[in-house]
C-alpha cells in the first residue's frame, strides 16, 4: 500500500547500469587558520541522484575516514541547496562551482568514481571547505551598491521602467555573492589578515577592512555598480560609485581574462558589465578633467 | 541620552525590514544571523508578493477583499485586525520595494506587471522573474548595508542565538549568542529583542526549506517561556521536486502563468507525456474546481495531488509518487521572462528542460503558519494602533517576534505570495512600537544577569562536548525525527498515528540525550551547533504532534479524514436542502468548538501544556470554506439565508 511515508522515499531507484558501488572523496582539510592543510580520503556508498551536498552530509554522518579512523566531520557552508543563497562555492575536481548543483553523476563523467574537494583559494580558510568571504560584501559597501532612498515611508511607486530596462537589470540583480568570479579571476588575490597577539576583534576588523580597500573590488562589485548606475534613482549617486570604480583596486585592475563570466553559476554577463563600467570610467575621467 | 539598542535575531525579509526601519528611526541595531544575511532563506521565495493594485482596483478589488481572501484562505483561524492592517499596507509596501530598486517585471508601458496566485480571482501578485524573494531580500540587504556603513547597524553573522535573557521583573533585556567560528559566547544587552528567525521545516528532515531553518531560535524562546500558537498548522506545498538532500520548491507562479497539473487517465501510462492525447489526460484540479482551477488554495491542491497518487493510484510513475506540472503549451519566450529562475532550477537538478517536457512534482513541507504567540492593539476601525508596543510583542515584555516565526497572519493555511508581504509588513510595522515600548536597559553585559546567562550556556555546551562516546549520532536522529514527522504530521493525520508519533519522538529525544559528537573541538564546530539544534527540535515536534492530536476537526492544512465534512450526497432538491441544513448545523457547532488558536506552553516536565484562545473574527464572520465541495452551492445558499436571518434578528432586536 502506498502511504504517507512515500513522501519520504519518492525518488526513483534509477537503473544505472554501470554505476559504481562507492564514491571515493578526497578532501583538502585544514583545522583552523594558520594550520597546515592535509588530504583526507573518504568512501561512501553510491546512491543515484546525489549532489556534492548529500555526499558531504553522508561524510558528516559517518565521520570516519576511508582507513576507518574516527575523524571530525568536514566543515563546509551551505543553506538553500538550490543555488540561490550562494553559500556552497568550493573547488570541485579543481573547478570552482556550487556544491549543491554539482551532481555526482555528472562529476563521474570527469573522474569516474572519484570526487576531489578543496576550499576556495582566494579567501582565507576558516576550517576545511569553509572560507571567510566577508570581502565579497565589503566590495559591495565600497561601490555603494544600493538605491539611496530618502527613507522607508510612503512616497508612491518607484520610477517607471521599461520592460527592456528591467530585462537588462534583472540578470545583474541575480548575483548570489558566491565568490566564484573572484576565485577564477587572475587579478584577484587572496588577502589573509591574521589576528596579532593582544589585538582586539575590533582592531583586527578595521585592519582587515583597510587591507580590502587597497585591493581589487572583484567582478561582482563592478557589475553591481553598473546596475545601480543605470537605475534612475541609483544613478543619483553615480559619481560616488565612479570614484570607487576608478580608485585604487578599481576597474583598471581587470586584465580582461574573462574567467569570471565563464564560471558564474548564474550566467551573469559580467564581462559586459565590466566593459560598460570601463567605458563609463573613461567618460567620467574626461569629464572630471574638463570640470577642474 | 544614549542611543537605544535593539537586538534582531535573523536577517531574512522580516529581520532586515525591521532593522532598516529601526536604524532609520535612530536606533542602534545588533543583527545576529546564522549565515551572512544575504544568504537567508527568504531568497528561496519565488513567485511574488500580493497587494491590491491600480488594475485590480478598477476590476472591483480593494484592500478588504485581499483581507477577506486571506482569512477565508486561512479558514478564519487568524485574528483579523493584524490581517486587515497588513492588507491595507500592502500597496505601500510594494511601492517601497519598487523604490528600493527591486526589478519587478514590467508591462510594455513600464508599469509593474502582476500575475494571479492561488486563493484569489484577481491578479494581485507583483513579481521579479521567478526569484522575487531573492530580489526583495537583496533590496533590504542593500539598505541595511548602507546603515551598516553609517555605523547604525552591526552585523553578527555566523552567530547562533541561544537564549533570551529575562530580568527579575520578567522583562527581556537581551540574549546570549555564540560565535559559530570561534565558539565564543557573548551576551547582548538590548532595550528590546526581536526574533525574526523564520520557519522550522528541518523538523521534517527534508522540506523546501534551507538547512538553517531548524527552528532552534524559536524553540529556545519557547523553552524560555514564550507561548507558541497553532503549532499543528504546517503548510505542505503542492508542487516540489523531490531530491536526496532537499525537496526543491516549484513555485505556484508556474500555475499562475498557466501551468496545468495532470495525470494520464490510464495508470502509469508509459507513453511520452507529449504523445498522450488531451482526452486521455486527467486535469483533475481544473475538473474538480472549475472556478479556481489549478489555483485553488495550497492545502486543497496538496490533498488533491496526494489523493490522486495514493487513493486513485494515478501517480505518473510506479515507484514514486508524482504528477505532471505542464508548461509546455506556453511560449518559451514567456517562460524565460517570467519563470526563468525556477525552470533553471528544475533543469539543473533534474537534467530535463521543463519548456519541452512536463515537470514531475509532488507536495513537500514548506511553511509554518503557527509560530510564537504575539500580541496586537486594535484600533477603532478594526485595524491596528500604529506605534503600540503591544504589536508583535510576545508574552515576555521586550521580546518581539516577526515574520514566519510568529503565528499571526496566515491562520490554518497561507495563501501564496502572502508570506513575503507578512514578513516585510511585520518588520516595518513593529519598529515604532518596539521603540515606544523600549525601556532603557541600564544593565550592560557585565551585570550579573548576563554573566549568569553566559555561564549557563557555557555549561550546557561543555556538557554536550564532554558526553561519552555513544552509539547514535545527531544526523541519524535528525533523519529519524524527519521520518516520524513526515509520516504522521503532514497531509493526512490520524489520531492513532499521532499518539504513536508522540511516544516515538519522546523516545528519540532520550536517544538524543546520549548521542555522541564526532567533533569535540572548539573551532568552527558545526557538529555541536547541529546537535544543539536537533535537540531543540523535540520541544517543537512534541507541540506540533500534541496540537494535531487534540484538534479533532479539519481546518486548512490540518486534515483528519475521521473528522472531515464531506459534501452533499443527495440528488433530490428537498433532500439536498435538508442535508445542507445539517451540514451547516455541524459547521456552526464545529466553529464554536474549534475556531480557536492552539496555545502551547513549555511544561516543566518537557511536555507541552495546551490551552485555547478565542479568535477575533469581529470583522468578517466565519463562513464555510466551500472550494469545490460537492453541493457547495446548496450549502452556500442555506448559509446565506441563515446569516441574513441572523442579521435581521440582530437589527430588529
Amino acid at each position: 500500500m502506498i502511504t504517507a511515508s512515500t513522501l519520504l522515499n519518492s525518488e526513483t531507484i534509477a537503473e544505472h547500469e554501470q554505476s559504481p558501488q562507492e564514491i571515493r572523496v578526497r578532501v583538502l582539510r585544514q583545522d583552523a587558520p594558520g594550520e597546515e592543510s592535509y588530504w583526507q580520503q573518504f568512501a561512501i556508498p553510491y546512491e543515484p541522484n546525489m549532489n556534492v551536498i548529500s555526499v558531504l552530509q553522508r561524510i558528516a554522518a559517518i565521520s570516519k575516514a576511508q582507513d576507518g579512523r574516527k575523524v571530525a566531520p568536514v566543515a563546509w557552508d551551505c543553506a538553500c541547496l538550490e543555488e540561490i543563497c550562494g553559500s556552497c562555492a568550493m573547488l570541485i575536481n579543481g573547478r570552482v562551482r556550487m556544491a549543491c548543483s554539482s551532481l555526482v553523476d555528472n562529476l563521474f563523467k570527469e573522474t569516474p568514481g572519484e570526487i576531489e574537494l578543496r576550499p576556495l583559494t582566494k579567501f582565507p580558510v576558516v576550517r576545511d571547505l569553509s572560507v571567510d568571504r566577508e570581502r565579497i560584501f565589503h566590495s559591495l559597501q565600497r561601490v555603494k551598491a544600493w538605491v539611496p532612498v530618502d527613507d522607508s515611508y510612503d512616497h508612491g511607486p518607484g520610477p517607471r521602467i521599461s520592460p527592456e530596462e528591467q530585462e537588462d537589470a534583472y540578470p545583474l540583480t541575480t548575483c548570489i555573492s558566491c565568490g566564484c568570479c573572484m576565485e577564477a579571476c587572475p587579478q584577484f588575490n587572496k588577502i589573509e589578515v591574521v589576528q596579532r597577539e593582544e589585538e582586539s576583534d575590533e582592531e583586527l576588523e578595521s585592519r582587515k577592512q583597510s587591507a580590502y580597500d587597497q585591493q581589487f573590488l572583484g567582478p561582482h562589485a563592478i557589475s553591481q555598480a553598473v546596475r545601480f548606475n543605470s537605475h534612475p534613482t541609483g544613478s543619483m549617486n553615480a559619481d560616488e560609485r565612479m570614484q570607487s570604480l576608478t580608485g585604487q583596486g578599481g576597474i583598471q585592475m581587470c586584465g580582461n581574462a574573462q574567467n569570471c563570466v565563464a564560471v558564474c553559476p548564474k550566467s551573469i554577463p559580467l564581462t559586459r558589465s565590466i566593459a560598460r563600467a570601463g567605458r563609463a570610467a573613461t567618460v567620467w575621467a574626461i569629464k572630471k578633467f574638463f570640470d577642474r | 541620552m544614549t542611543q537605544p539598542r535593539v537586538l534582531v535575531i535573523g536577517g531574512g525579509l522580516a529581520g532586515l525590514s525591521a532593522t532598516m526601519r529601526l536604524a532609520e528611526l535612530g536606533v542602534h541595531v545588533d543583527l545576529v544571523s546564522l549565515v551572512p544575511v544575504k544568504r537567508s532563506h527568504s531568497v528561496c521565495a519565488q513567485g511574488g508578493i500580493n497587494s491590491v493594485n491600480a488594475v485590480t482596483r478598477q476590476q472591483g478589488d480593494n484592500e478588504w477583499k485581499h483581507f477577506d481572501d486571506t482569512v477565508y484562505g486561512g479558514d478564519f483561524l487568524q485574528h483579523q485586525p493584524p490581517v486587515k492592517e497588513m492588507a491595507e499596507w500592502a500597496p505601500r509596501i510594494i511601492d517601497l520595494m519598487d523604490r528600493l530598486g527591486v526589478p519587478f517585471n514590467r508591462t510594455p508601458e513600464g508599469f509593474r506587471d502582476q500575475r494571479r496566485f492561488g486563493g484569489t480571482l484577481y491578479k494581485r501578485t507583483s513579481f521579479a522573474g521567478a526569484t522575487t524573494g531573492q530580489q526583495l531580500l537583496y533590496a533590504l540587504d542593500e539598505q541595511v548595508r548602507r546603515w551598516e556603513g553609517e555605523g547604525r547597524v552591526k552585523k553578527w553573522e555566523f552567530w547562533d542565538f541561544l537564549e533570551p535573557v529575562v530580568d527579575d521583573d520578567g522583562r527581556c533585556i537581551g540574549a546570549v549568542c555564540q560565535d559559530m567560528v570561534t565558539m565564543k559566547f557573548k551576551a547582548f544587552s538590548a532595550d528590546a529583542v526581536i526574533l525574526a528567525s523564520g520557519g522550522c521545516g528541518l523538523l521534517y528532515g527534508r522540506s523546501t526549506m534551507s538547512m538553517i531553518c531548524t527552528g532552534s531560535a524559536v524553540s529556545r524562546a519557547y523553552k524560555a517561556g514564550v507561548k507558541y500558537g497553532n503549532a499543528e498548522f504546517i503548510q505542505v506545498h503542492p508542487t516540489a521536486v523531490p531530491g536526496a538532500d532537499k525537496l526543491r520548491l516549484m513555485s505556484e507562479s508556474a500555475r499562475g502563468e498557466g501551468g496545468r497539473v495532470w495525470v494520464p487517465r490510464k495508470p502509469q501510462d508509459a507513453r511520452d507525456p507529449k504523445d498522450i492525447p488531451v482526452d486521455e489526460r486527467y486535469y483533475f484540479l481544473e475538473e474538480r474546481y472549475p472556478e479556481y482551477g489549478n489555483l485553488v488554495p495550497r492545502d486543497i491542491a496538496t490533498r488533491e495531488i496526494f489523493d490522486i497518487c495514493t487513493t486513485d493510484g494515478l501517480s505518473v510513475e510506479k515507484d514514486r509518487l508524482c504528477v505532471y506540472l505542464d508548461l509546455t503549451h506556453i511560449p518559451r519566450e514567456t517562460l524565460d521572462r517570467k519563470l526563468g529562475g525556477i525552470l533553471e532550477i528544475y533543469e539543473k537538478f533534474q537534467g530535463v528542460d521543463p519548456r519541452n517536457a512536463p515537470m514531475k512534482i509532488f507536495p513537500a513541507v514548506h511553511y509554518s503558519m503557527g509560530g510564537l504567540w504575539v500580541d496586537y492593539e486594535k484600533n477603532e476601525n478594526g485595524g491596528l494602533v500604529e506605534g503600540s508596543p503591544r504589536n508583535q510583542q510576545t508574552n515576555i515584555q521586550g521580546l518581539y517576534a516577526i515574520g514566519e516565526c510568529d503565528y499571526q497572519y496566515h491562520g490554518a493555511n497561507r495563501l501564496g505570495a502572502n508570506s513575503l508581504l507578512s514578513c516585510i509588513f511585520s518588520g516595518l510595522f513593529c519598529a515604532s512600537g518596539v521603540i515606544a515600548g523600549g525601556k532603557k536597559n541600564t544593565r550592560d553585559e557585565t551585570s550579573p544577569d548576563f554573566i549568569a546567562a553566559v555561564k549557563k550556556q557555557e555549561e550546557i555546551h561543555q556538557a554536550i562536548l564532554s558526553r561519552p562516546a555513544g552509539e547514535s549520532n545527531p544526523y541519524d536522529i535528525h533523519r529519524q525525527l524527519g521520518d516520524i514527522m513526515t509520516r504522521t504530521a503532514t497531509v493526512v493525520r490520524r489520531n492513532d498515528q499521532l499518539t504513536q508519533a508522540y511516544d516515538d519522538v519522546c523516545q528519540l529525544e532520550n536517544v538524543w540525550q546520549h548521542c555522541s559528537l564526532s567533533d569535540t573541538g572548539n573551532w568552527t564546530n558545526q557538529n555541536v551547533v547541529f546537535t544543539k539544534a536537533v535537540g531543540d527540535m523535540f520541544p517543537l515536534a512534541k507541540l506540533m504532534l500534541k496540537g494535531a492530536l487534540l484538534r479533532d476537526e479539519c481546518r486548512g492544512a490540518h486534515y483528519k479524514p475521521d473528522f472531515s465534512m464531506p459534501g452533499i450526497e443527495a440528488t433530490e432538491p428537498v433532500e439536498q436542502r435538508a442535508e445542507a441544513e445539517r451540514w451547516c448545523d455541524r459547521f456552526e457547532a464545529n466553529t464554536k468548538k474549534w475556531l480557536k488558536s492552539t496555545i502551547g506552553v513549555h511544561g516543566n516536565d518537557g511536555h507541552p501544556v495546551i490551552t485555547y484562545e478565542d479568535v477575533d473574527t469581529t470583522l468578517i464572520p466565519p463562513r464555510p470554506r466551500l472550494y469545490g465541495l460537492v453541493g457547495g452551492e446548496v450549502i452556500e445558499q442555506v448559509w446565506k439565508e441563515r446569516t441574513e436571518k441572523a442579521t435581521e434578528t440582530a437589527t430588529v432586536g
